[in-house]
């Protein structure tokens, strides 16, 4: 189970992932990206802190978006993860392709120096 | 059969039956009256001829009853019509006799009382057939759809009056009184019983015109014959004292007044009912088109055909001129049926309502069906004055909107709105009917589908892996009821070279089945000969690019061991990290190192992310591969087994073999989970050296 947040600060749109991303919550978090891309929004940070797990479907969403922002664009950092789900990031090597900040505020600032 | 042979046998015997008693009435009426003409004392017994005449009553009563009241096939108009043609020959007859009256006229024999006395018998017969009749039709009439009252009341004037013909054929002596009060008592009866005009409602208008012209004639005919029996009685009353007088006899008068009333109830109920009729045809037509609605949830074939229906009855039903259903297939696809009315025209008034911000209608919020005539005379160019539209729900969604147009301004009541809404609830209900069915169907092919995914992967998995005297490997794969996509392969390159693959592919079914496949295909054409790890999954990923869909990938470590340099080079493509034990310091840790999966970066420059490292086994040293379903596993609080517990539990046994290592962690693992229904893949290989 997935409950989603969305709110704007400073031209960036914020993306809150509350709880278990798994294979059939994976389709809102595709929904809740692509929406945020059709409103036109060209920074896009997504708060992981209470993120308690993400399945391989759920990190398929993300990496899926990888290309399509670079052509685009769209920059995207993940924020606030815990140990447990950047680890589960790291092994799959997507830390490599996305850009993972600490908390908020070093997220702002990695996707203002992209 | 033998059961309506019999019936017509009897129909029959009771004609014959009636024909002779009337014969038999009409010789002993006459040798009385030839007798007292003659002024000698009759033969015959007087009363006799009234007994002949109760058994004619009798007989013509069963031959009816028969022959109308068991016909099950005759409507209303055919029972009229049959009353009718009874009349009809009764009437013509008479008129015949009446004009060979005529033509003898001023002979000696029309004033014989014997010639009277016969003409005055066969109209009388004819009168009584006519009532007869006429008595079993209305009968039909007046108890369809009958309550128990009703019969109750039936039986009583049924038996009552032949019981009357008991007292008529015994001559109890008359008593003025009883007489009177028993005429009286049939009398009020005939006419509670003539109320009963339920039929007349079923009547379209066209049957009722038919019925008018029946009833009419029929008065007409009954008024004539009782004006000729009267005026006949009349003229032998004045010779004869002794003959079959009607007029005292409380069966024929209560039949005479029933059998009129009736008529003329009928005919004047008709010809005020002719004004209604259209209503109540509509009504009945709103009925057949509920069932039709109704009836189609077990019976139609798709979707669009109960939208077809809905459309048909919703305008057949409020005299609609045109109408639309527009449905929502999904949030940006709307369909569009249509009824007399193109689909630019519809869309000119959806457009036009919208862009004058009209809340409720085409707005798929809306929960209320709205009549929007007001705002439609805004629209120019338009034939339409009137429009009602309903939203249509299945499961409490929306799922479209049904508009009714009509040309006329106020061209809606609150009854059409009640009939319409009725008629969208329930196509409501067939809809979600069939989704229903659908997802059944759906899960069922699925299930199928599963159990074919999962014999695929077994069949991809080997069965026997590759020994060596450096090395022992044991393997175990558990899928859970969903089907993942783990695979594990070994392949001997040459003497002293063997190739290991894990990998576990995103996503779960056949999808995951078809990609495991690809796996393994990679995996058995590119360690054909010696090749680099890294350089294997470079070209491995170059290959699954062009299959792997948007969002897919495949997690894999690829090894290449040589058991001559006791050198392992291996890369990992975002695979859980490779557990080691080194016996020599007696510690186990996890090559945490990078690399990317397979399919996540779709093109060249995926050689920057993956990367072959070595390191060297001695005897004693435990390799140990697993999928993220193992340290995935969670016990009934919801913690993970995780990556701590596993090495653990692999330093606990390090000493035994490759096979009771593995059975040792997987019993830790089942035990920790506490249950056998797995929910992910638990795959894992390992590799013992000495």
């Amino acid at each position: 189970m997935i409950h989603i947040k969305r709110l704007q600060e400073d031209g960036a749109d914020i993306i809150a992932l509350i709880g278990e991303i798994d294979a059939s919550s994976s389709i809102e978090l595709d929904l809740a990206i692509a929406k945020s891309v059709g409103e036109g929004f060209k920074k896009i940070l997504i708060d992981c802190s209470a993120l308690e797990y993400i399945s391989s479907a759920g990190l398929g969403v993300f990496m899926s978006y990888i290309e399509e922002f670079k052509d685009r664009q769209i920059k995207m950092v993940l924020f606030g993860m815990s140990e447990k789900v950047a680890n589960t990031f790291s092994i799959l090597g997507l830390n490599e392709l996305l850009q993972i900040g600490k908390d908020k505020v070093q997220a702002k600032q990695i996707v203002n120096e992209l | 059969m033998g059961h309506f042979v019999r019936t017509k046998a009897i129909t029959r015997l009771l004609f014959s039956v009636g024909v002779i008693t009337w014969l038999a009435l009409v010789l002993t009426d006459l040798s009385i009256q030839v007798s007292s003409a003659n002024n000698i004392k009759p033969e015959v017994p007087v009363w006799l001829p009234g007994i002949i005449l109760n058994l004619f009553i009798l007989a013509l009563f069963y031959y009816y009853k028969l022959k109308i009241e068991r016909d099950e096939v005759l409507n209303f108009v055919d029972l009229l019509w049959r009353v009718f043609a009874t009349g009809l020959i009764a009437t013509v007859t008479s008129l015949a006799i009446r004009l060979v009256e005529f033509l003898l006229n001023d002979t000696k024999l029309t004033t014989h009382i014997i010639f009277m006395d016969l003409i005055y018998l066969i109209n009388l017969g004819l009168m009584i057939g006519f009532l007869m009749m006429a008595f079993s039709a209305w009968k039909r009439l007046i108890l369809y759809q009958k309550s128990k009252w009703l019969l109750r009341l039936w039986a009583f004037f049924e038996y009552g009056l032949l019981i009357t013909l008991a007292y008529n054929s015994f001559r109890i002596p008359i008593v003025e009184w009883l007489y009177g009060t028993l005429l009286g008592i049939f009398v009020v009866v005939g006419l509670v019983l003539s109320a009963n005009m339920k039929w007349v409602a079923f009547l379209n208008f066209r049957q009722k015109w038919t019925s008018l012209l029946l009833l009419l004639l029929t008065v007409f005919y009954l008024l004539y014959i009782f004006y000729t029996n009267r005026a006949l009685l009349e003229g032998i009353r004045n010779v004869s004292p002794y003959f079959t007088d009607y007029r005292y006899h409380i069966f024929v008068l209560s039949l005479i007044v029933f059998v009129t009333v009736y008529s003329i109830f009928s005919f004047l109920v008709i010809l005020f009912n002719l004004p209604t009729t259209s209503v109540f045809e509509q009504k009945l037509e709103e009925v057949v088109n509920f069932q039709r609605i109704s009836q189609s949830i077990q019976t139609e074939q798709s979707e669009e055909s109960v939208y077809n229906i809905l459309l048909e009855t919703s305008v057949s039903s409020v005299f609609a001129d045109a109408a639309w259903l527009e449905i929502n297939s999904n949030a940006r696809e709307q369909k569009l049926f249509t009824y007399k009315i193109t689909d630019k025209e519809s869309h000119d008034i959806i457009n036009h309502l919208n862009s004058h911000n009209i809340k409720g209608v085409f707005d798929q919020g809306s929960e209320k069906t709205k009549n929007l005539s007001k705002h439609l005379a805004s629209l120019r160019g338009s034939r339409f004055r009137s429009i009602l539209a309903f939203p249509i729900y299945v499961k409490g969604d929306n799922i479209g909107t049904l508009a009714l147009l009509k040309e006329l301004p106020e061209g809606f009541n609150k009854e059409m709105t009640k009939i319409v809404s009725t008629f969208s609830n329930q196509a409501g209900i067939s809809i979600e009917n069939f989704r229903l069915m659908e997802e059944a169907l759906q899960n069922e092919r699925y299930k199928e589908e599963l159990k074919i995914a999962k014999m695929v992967q077994k069949s991809l998995l080997p069965t026997l892996l590759e020994q060596d005297k450096d090395f022992e490997i044991a393997a175990f794969s558990e899928s859970a009821d969903e089907v993942g996509g783990d695979y594990y392969d070994t392949l001997r390159v040459d003497e002293d070279l063997i190739s290991i693959i894990i990998a576990d592919v995103s996503g779960k079914g056949t999808t995951a089945a078809f990609h495991m496949s690809q796996m393994k295909g990679i995996f058995h054409s590119l360690a054909q000969r010696d090749v680099d790890p890294d350089s294997f999954m470079i070209q491995a990923n170059q290959a699954l690019v062009y299959c792997l869909e948007r969002g897919s990938f495949i997690s894999a470590t690829y090894f290449s061991i040589n058991t001559k340099t006791k050198k392992i080079r291996y890369a990992r493509a975002g695979h859980c990290p490779v557990l080691f034990f080194n016996a020599g310091k007696k510690h186990a840790e996890y090559f945490k190192d990078k690399g990317v999966a397979l399919g996540m970066v779709r093109n060249k420059s995926y050689s920057n992310f993956i990367q072959a490292y070595d390191f060297e086994y001695k005897c004693g040293d435990v390799m140990v591969l697993y999928t993220d379903g193992i340290t995935e596993a969670k016990d009934s609080k919801g913690e993970e087994f995780g990556y701590d517990r596993l090495l653990s539990t692999v330093c606990e046994v390090h000493s035994l073999s490759a096979k009771e290592i593995q059975d040792h962690m997987i019993k830790k693992l089942y035990e920790f989970s506490g249950t056998d229904n797995i929910d992910d893949d638990y795959t894992t290989m390992v590799v013992k050296f000495c």
